[in-house]
């Protein structure tokens, strides 16, 4: 058990250095002088000189990557080459929309998920089993963002029933912000819920077919105890790994999401400083998201002996 | 949409090498059955290719030609899919935007098969500090979600359809990597492969006329669901307006410019989201028919 955890603490330091240099690597390569973007074109020489003295520019790479590493591990993340705010700043106005966003998605993917999933799963071949299937194919192929403009268009522009964009803060109501993230969620906790719901679906057949499920039915257990108590139980198991997986997908997914309904979360915060060249924003942020996939990955990777107790007796065996 | 854990579960599942799952009975093989989804997903992908390919002779107008006297209408007789805030025939701007989409996503895709293919056959087979370090890196590229991974290399490489297809296929890439390299290991271990290096067969020999064979089932699965995503990455960051500009007739552009009218004409935004929805349905049919061909005991994943 604790080789397990050492095991796997460890290997994520490579994967997270690895991450800096290829998130460094990119903004250093990302065409355009920083020094020009923030002194303007016109800005006289040693103006300029100046600055990329100020920022840092004038420095070789390797000195410039490992002076940006030594702040990042001090938290420090640089701040933008225009607002002045620092990234950290600019990141805690805007993660608040995006954990939000991301958690309701996936409450909406967890929510369709496994009732669909248990449902299907009773009766494979079923009229319900092959309509999910099919919806969950529909699903699977949706584009998010056509998806998040139609449901605009529905529900906010011809019923009027949701707002059509914009964000409500949790200051001004928890009905108004809820309000304004049901649609969004949807959108973006659609494609999700389709995985999740094949993933799931597929691990309880094979589940059901194991041999503690088959002592249970011979023991007279009802269909349901069985399904919730033996089969989901071990089926939810490879279902976290998933989910963990598509933790990844949906902040990713934010960006998308964010930009079609005008919410101000990180997605558009990346989104805007790309274009803008504000380079240590977007970098901070790339950072700041891989980072935290590959810790949420790494939590899920924790959970895994406290769900199986055979990884905590099998001591190295990941699945 | 990212990470493809769809795609791996499915190829590991079918690798040939994988011990048979004492499973679930199969309960309905495809063994008399048509593959009516792999058959529908390809005429629906050809007729998609037929439609881009002779755009210029089918498209009823030139997709540019402007008329201010009849803009953002809904479909007509004159104009099936409506107009948009030019006056520019929206059908025939589908239809030229096809092009753009399926050549820059079969491109990325294909370029992400064989180096990624390479890449992973090679570190499997090979093994040792050059399998860990490229272990390592597939590991680096899945910690980045993808639309942010594309949002990256297109500010390196500047906005435009050349970036686009850059970002799809590096990444995409690690997908091909990582399925190819779990499926040559459990094979490089078995008879065939030793005899043939009895024989005194070379390794580039083995790992392509030996092995390859082997894997291209599984491959053809993973490369038409790639495909798929390809065709979501392309739109979606187009949409961003990472891609392709205004004036080019383009999905995810036509469908970005359409959401500022979507008060006066929603079939603008409706039409091209619906090629995009029908093209990457049609390429997740073919996967899931190949996949069912390929291991006819799942029938359903």
């Amino acid at each position: 058990m604790t080789r397990y955890l050492a095991l796997r603490l460890a290997s994520v330091i490579p994967t997270l250095l690895g991450v800096s240099v290829l998130v460094f690597g990119v903004t250093y390569l990302i065409p355009g002088d920083p020094a020009l973007i923030i002194g303007g074109t016109d800005a006289p020489p040693d103006a300029i000189a100046n600055i990329r003295h100020q920022w840092g520019l004038d420095q070789p790479i390797y000195v410039r990557y490992a002076i940006w590493l030594g702040h990042v591990l001090q938290g420090n993340l640089g701040e933008s080459y225009f607002s002045r705010q620092t990234v950290l700043q600019l990141v805690a106005n805007a993660l608040p929309t995006t954990a939000e966003l991301a958690a309701l998605a996936l409450l909406v993917a967890v929510a369709i998920a496994i009732p669909t999933a248990l449902v299907s799963a009773v009766k494979p071949g079923s009229w319900f089993d092959l309509s999910t299937a099919a919806l969950g194919f529909i699903g699977l192929s949706i584009p998010g963002f056509w998806l998040g403009i139609m449901l605009i268009y529905l529900f906010g522009v011809q019923l009027q029933v949701l707002p059509a964009g914009g964000f409500t803060p949790v200051s001004k109501g928890l009905v108004a912000n809820i309000a304004s993230m049901v649609l969004p969620a949807i959108a973006l906790g659609t494609f999700t819920s389709t995985q999740l719901m094949r993933y799931l679906r597929a691990s309880l057949l094979d589940v059901l077919h194991a041999d503690h499920v088959r002592t249970a039915r011979a023991k007279g257990l009802t269909e349901r105890a069985i399904m919730i108590r033996h089969a989901l139980r071990n089926a939810l198991i490879p279902f976290v790994t998933v989910l963990g997986v598509q933790l990844g997908y949906l902040l990713g997914g934010t960006v998308i999401t964010e930009s079609v309904f005008a919410l101000p979360g990180m997605g558009r915060l990346v989104l805007s400083a790309i274009l803008n060249r504000d380079y240590q924003v977007a970098t901070g942020i790339i950072l700041l998201i891989a980072t935290a996939f590959v810790l949420l990955n790494l939590l899920v990777d924790l959970l895994y002996p406290i769900l199986d107790p055979r990884v905590r007796l099998g001591g190295a065996h990941r699945p | 949409m990212s990470s493809g854990v769809g795609l791996q579960q499915d190829l590991t599942v079918s690798t040939p090498a994988q011990p048979e799952r004492a499973t679930r009975p199969a309960r309905r093989t495809s063994g008399g059955r048509r593959p009516w989804t792999l058959i529908v997903g390809l005429v629906v992908v050809l007729g998609f290719c037929c439609l881009a390919i002779g755009a210029a002779l089918l498209a009823p107008y030139p997709p540019d030609q402007q008329n201010m006297s009849n803009v953002l209408r809904g479909p007509s007789l004159a104009h099936p899919f409506g107009t948009d805030e030019f006056g520019r025939d929206s059908l025939s701007r589908i239809l030229y935007g096809a092009r753009l989409t399926l050549l820059a996503s079969s491109i990325a895709v294909l370029l992400a098969a064989i180096v990624g293919c390479a890449v992973g056959l090679c570190a499997g087979y090979l093994g040792g500090p050059l399998d860990a370090i490229t272990g390592r890196f597939i590991d680096v590229l899945f910690a980045i979600p993808v639309i942010l991974l594309g949002i990256a290399i297109v500010a390196v490489l500047g906005p435009g359809e050349l970036s686009i297809v850059v970002a799809i296929a590096l990444a995409s890439l690690p997908n091909f990597a990582r399925v190819s390299r779990g499926a040559i290991i459990p094979e490089k271990e078995r008879e065939y492969v030793l005899a043939a290096h009895v024989v005194g067969a070379g390794t580039p020999y083995i790992i392509l006329r030996t092995l390859l064979p082997n894997l291209i089932g599984p491959l053809m699965v993973l490369v038409s669901l790639g495909f798929a995503y390809a065709v979501l990455y392309e739109a979606s960051l187009s949409f961003l307006g990472l891609g392709a500009r205004p004036p080019t007739p383009e999905w995810g552009v036509m469908l970005s410019t359409a959401r500022d009218f979507l008060f006066q004409s929603p079939w603008y935004a409706f039409f091209p989201g619906a090629s995009i929805f029908l093209l990457v349905f049609s390429l997740n049919l073919i996967g899931d028919g190949l996949s069912e061909l390929i291991d006819p005991r799942r029938r359903h994943r």
